[in-house]
């Protein structure tokens, strides 16, 4: 592939293409950010939308690399694969990789087999507070997009958050043109998401097109899985605990999401290119999320985990 | 067959284009041209505008199996459609809003056709959220207005129709939906359009598109109707997918691109980093940096993918010049010899975001393109009623009002007029102590006397006129609550200056509300005016030379902060007569406290108008522990330290 976003628009002034005019958003969101904020961050959690995110982050300051480091809100049970990708990804970047382990979930030995929700909560929402202020980040770049889910719709690109973190959806600031007023209180935090705008399919054109790397796990290949309460997980580490009577089995499995190895569920496939993945996405009839095992609660769970802090 | 029966059934509005299946690569090559249309949707709250949007993502694919098995179970129990479909449930997002059965906020949906991405700005119709309307309408190519066929143009109607047109979006479709409930009566539908055309005309909207739909039976949302033979033009969606684009057309204009950031990774190094919100550039064009005025050539349009040849509207760039030329974020690169123009006075249109209302005088920031500067707001010179459009007296701003005001800045900014390039011509006002966005405005035009009126430079300037005097000019400020003792402490340190040899003035209360001021009252906005008086008067004195004190309750941080800033650094010490309120009321020398509780005066400071005490007073006095001779001496001291 050897066309790229940016010289698309070569020689004639065309109109730009929906991925170009996407791009060109982030960017100068990205670049409103470090115009303003004293100490930003970008949060960095391995998946697509994060490469993505990072990819832009480079292009938005080059020459420069991009003027901030990048912060994994890590729980230790993620792929092995996704750290690879994540130490390999900052080295390339030039940039500084902060990884935070919540020291009490450290101490507690919280994993997914034995806490349930408690999981999430300590290792991500709790961990996040801690390293924002253990770090005095005021600024934190987000990868949600506003299609994953119903609340996300009406957040702000700019979303603002009390000196504890929490979330007001009845206090947000309206956005006009592209001012964003990014004026705060002090210990007050703002969330951005500069991938406000994109939906599924143009973070995977755009992966596509620009060549991101990304975890080797989106793509199918043999591995290790046991079928369990309808969802297919991966054998990832000797941590896994085998129930009576699960076996192993290798199947030809892919991952549209990835989180913690034992939450998160494969799909058989095999779309072993990104061109097969994108096919298979556009005509498979499930959304995105099914896969993750947190939103099956309630219809409106991930909103509340909004309010208390997890992104 | 009704619609909606297709819907719970098998699936055949599902259908995936055949050549995702058949040749990905061709198909992901067609889908990297796709263009980006972002509109709106304007409706009251039954006009069925969730409908409509739910239609449009489930026609185009957008909605997977998951979601459609948890949108049939939702509308069995929350549904309005007894218990068939209700698409609005697809669109209401957060939990509250949904118990409610109204969208209170601005949301943004997404579908694609082949030709297209969307987005869609859905903006409740309710009468308090203009604010919200506004805020979708300022990132839209084109407008979808939604009329119910029942009921015809509305109140609601026009107030949308004046928005969409003072937010100057060109493209405007008129959908006149639920045309199943008028038996898709071509009569009918020319009827309305006729009612709106003249309402078009009076609000200057050069055109707009009408197309009969119903968006719950998908009459012309996606297919031509076979209920209405008699329409003749494009569906909403086919129409969508041609209209023009903002971006597309703002490219034809002079190059302009304000500064964000100034890319300086090494010494070799220094690029100037935008989105170009006008115009066209490419390598050696000539370039001028506004307000500066500086001209240079552009040397490379550096990106991550390499030099670029030419860069247009749209498009985030980082550009670097022929010479050493200054520019910082704030700054606008605009074509040489088509720049646009400086000013620091204008005439605006303001929408009022915020509960708390406009105070005219006092200082806001302004943000427009990506400079942030100090701004004062006059009263307006008429409010509109959205309903009405009549020009009505104000003397403020209340939420989700709009107005016409002159605005002026503490410094010259580049700029264009809102209706050539929103760019450089829509801003936004934020309060400088909450930081909340409190208003979006529009440029009309600079007014003359701002590009006229010059600084007179003068020969014995302020330091010349405190030199003779053997002082250093300042302004000592004193603040709090009434009956706090501001007056007997300033007049004891004035008497002690006098005894000096210094020369002082004291401004308060009784020489000023008597004379410069007595057209005021005691209202917010009348207490900021107040105070912005009294501050120029002072400065006036300090620039003679003079020692001003002053004795005001200038109950606002926001005012004492204006006065600072209109001084030199240094030379404002203000001066917080800490007295409890208890004290003070006790003490209630005039008898005004009194007078307050039982409600003969009204707004009276520390009862039913609030006191905002100082943060970083350079003196605070507490009248509870000094008498009022040892508080003077504490002020003396630090004035003459």
């Amino acid at each position: 592939m050897t066309t790229n976003v940016a010289s698309q628009t070569g020689l004639s002034a065309a109109t730009l293409t929906h991925l170009q005019r996407l791009e060109a958003e982030s960017i100068h969101i990205m670049r409103e950010v470090v115009a303003a904020a004293e100490n930003p961050v970008m949060l960095y959690s391995v998946g697509k939308d994060s490469a993505c995110m990072l990819h832009l982050a480079k292009k938005a300051f080059y020459p420069a690399p991009p003027p901030f480091p990048l912060l994994h809100v890590d729980t230790t049970w993620k792929f092995r694969a996704m750290y690879e990708l994540r130490d390999r990804a900052a080295e390339q970047a030039g940039m500084k990789l902060l990884v935070h382990h919540n020291p009490e979930a450290v101490e507690k030995g919280i994993n997914p087999f034995d806490h349930g929700s408690l999981h999430t909560d300590m290792w991500k929402t709790d961990g996040l507070k801690q390293a924002l202020t253990k770090y005095n980040f005021d600024v934190a770049f987000g990868g949600a997009r506003r299609d994953e889910e119903k609340s996300r719709a009406k957040e702000r690109i700019f979303s603002f958050r009390s000196a504890n973190h929490h979330w007001n959806p009845k206090d947000q600031r309206p956005e006009l043109w592209k001012l964003y007023n990014t004026r705060k209180a002090k210990g007050e935090s703002i969330r951005v998401f500069p991938l406000s705008n994109w939906t599924e399919l143009d973070i995977w054109q755009y992966i596509h097109l620009e060549n991101i790397d990304i975890v080797p796990l989106y793509f199918s290949e043999p591995r290790p899985v046991v079928e369990r309460d309808g969802l297919l997980i991966m054998v990832d580490d000797e941590r896994f605990r085998l129930r009576d009577g699960e076996q192993p089995v290798m199947k030809s499995v892919r991952f549209r999401t990835l989180g913690c190895y034992p939450l998160t569920g494969a799909v058989e496939s095999e779309a072993r290119t990104l061109p097969e993945v994108i096919q298979e996405m556009l005509l498979t009839t499930t959304s995105e999320r099914q896969g993750r095992a947190i939103d099956h609660d309630q219809s409106a769970s991930m909103e509340k985990k909004k309010q208390e802090g997890y992104f | 067959m009704k619609a909606d029966s297709n819907i719970a059934g098998k699936d055949p509005v599902y259908v995936a284009d055949a050549l995702i299946a058949e040749d990905i690569d061709a198909y992901l090559e067609k889908h990297q041209h796709k263009t980006m249309l972002r509109f709106i949707t304007c409706g009251s709250v039954d006009d069925g505008k969730s409908t409509l949007i739910g239609r449009l993502l489930y026609d185009s694919k957008m909605i997977f199996e998951d979601q459609l098995a948890s949108l049939e179970a939702d509308s069995k129990v929350s549904g309005t459609q007894g218990g068939e479909i209700d698409f609005a449930l697809l669109v209401d997002g957060l939990a509250a809003e949904r118990e409610q059965g109204i969208t209170i906020d601005v949301a943004y949906r997404f579908f694609a056709t082949d030709k297209r991405k969307f987005i869609v700005a859905d903006t409740p119709g309710h009468e308090q959220y203009t604010r919200n309307m506004v805020t979708g309408a300022s990132t839209a190519d084109l407008a979808v207005i939604l009329i119910d066929a029942r009921q015809g143009v509305l109140t609601q109607t026009r107030r949308h129709s004046y928005l969409v047109n003072l937010l100057g979006i060109k493209n405007v479709v008129l959908a006149v939906n639920k045309m199943d409930l008028v038996d898709y009566s071509a009569e009918r539908f020319y009827e309305i359009v006729s009612d709106y055309s003249h309402f078009a005309k009076q609000i200057g909207m050069d055109s707009f598109l009408p197309i009969p739909i119903s968006g719950l039976k998908g009459d012309n949302i996606v297919e031509k109707s076979p209920n209405m033979a008699w329409y003749q033009g494009p569906t909403l969606l086919a129409h969508l997918e041609e209209a023009p684009l903002n971006d597309a057309v703002m490219q034809d204009y002079a190059f302009r691109m304000p500064v964000q950031w100034v890319n300086r990774p090494n010494l070799d190094f220094r690029g100037f980093a935008g989105q170009i919100g006008a115009g066209q550039v490419r390598p050696g064009e000539a370039i001028r940096v506004l307000p500066s005025g500086k001209t240079t050539r552009v040397k490379s349009i550096v990106s991550f993918d390499g030099n670029l040849d030419q860069a247009v509207a749209g498009q985030s760039v980082t550009l670097t010049f022929e010479d050493e030329v200054d520019c910082s974020r704030g700054d606008v690169i605009v074509q040489a010899d088509e720049p646009c123009e400086v000013a620091d006075q204008f005439e605006a249109t303001l929408v009022w975001m915020t509960d708390a209302e406009m105070l005219p005088g006092r200082p806001y920031l302004l943000k427009l393109g990506t400079q942030t500067v100090t701004a004062t707001v006059t009263e307006p010179k008429y409010e509109v009623n959205v309903n009405t459009l009549e020009h009505l007296a104000s003397k403020t701003l209340g939420l989700n009002a709009i107005g016409v005001v002159n605005i002026s800045t503490d410094r010259p900014i580049p700029f264009e007029a809102y209706a050539t390039n929103p760019d450089l011509g829509g801003f936004i006002l934020i309060d400088r102590m909450s930081n909340a966005t409190v208003a979006a405005g529009m440029i009309h035009f600079a007014l003359r006397r701002s590009q006229n009126v010059h600084w007179q430079a003068v020969d014995i300037d302020r330091d010349a006129h405190a030199a003779l005097k053997n002082q250093k000019a300042r302004v000592v400020w004193f603040t709090g609550l009434s009956g706090s003792g501001k007056s007997t402490i300033a007049n004891i340190v004035e008497k002690k200056l006098h005894a000096m040899g210094k020369h002082t003035f004291l401004l308060d209360g009784d020489n000023v509300r008597h004379g410069l001021n007595r057209d005021l009252g005691f209202t917010d906005a009348d207490r900021v005016e107040n105070i912005r008086r009294v501050g120029e008067v002072a400065r006036l004195m300090t620039d003679a030379g003079l020692i001003v004190l002053t004795a005001f309750i200038s109950p606002f941080r926001s005012e004492r902060r204006m006065v600072r800033e209109l001084m030199a650094e240094g030379e404002f010490v203000e001066v917080y007569v800490n007295t409890p309120l208890e004290v003070a009321e006790q003490r209630d020398v005039k008898g005004l406290y009194r007078k307050a509780r039982s409600g003969q005066l009204k707004n009276f400071t520390g009862i039913d108008s609030p006191y905002e005490e100082p943060e970083l007073a350079e003196v605070v006095v507490s009248t509870v522990d000094l008498s009022p001779e040892e508080a003077a001496e504490k002020v003396l001291e630090y004035i003459l330290r």
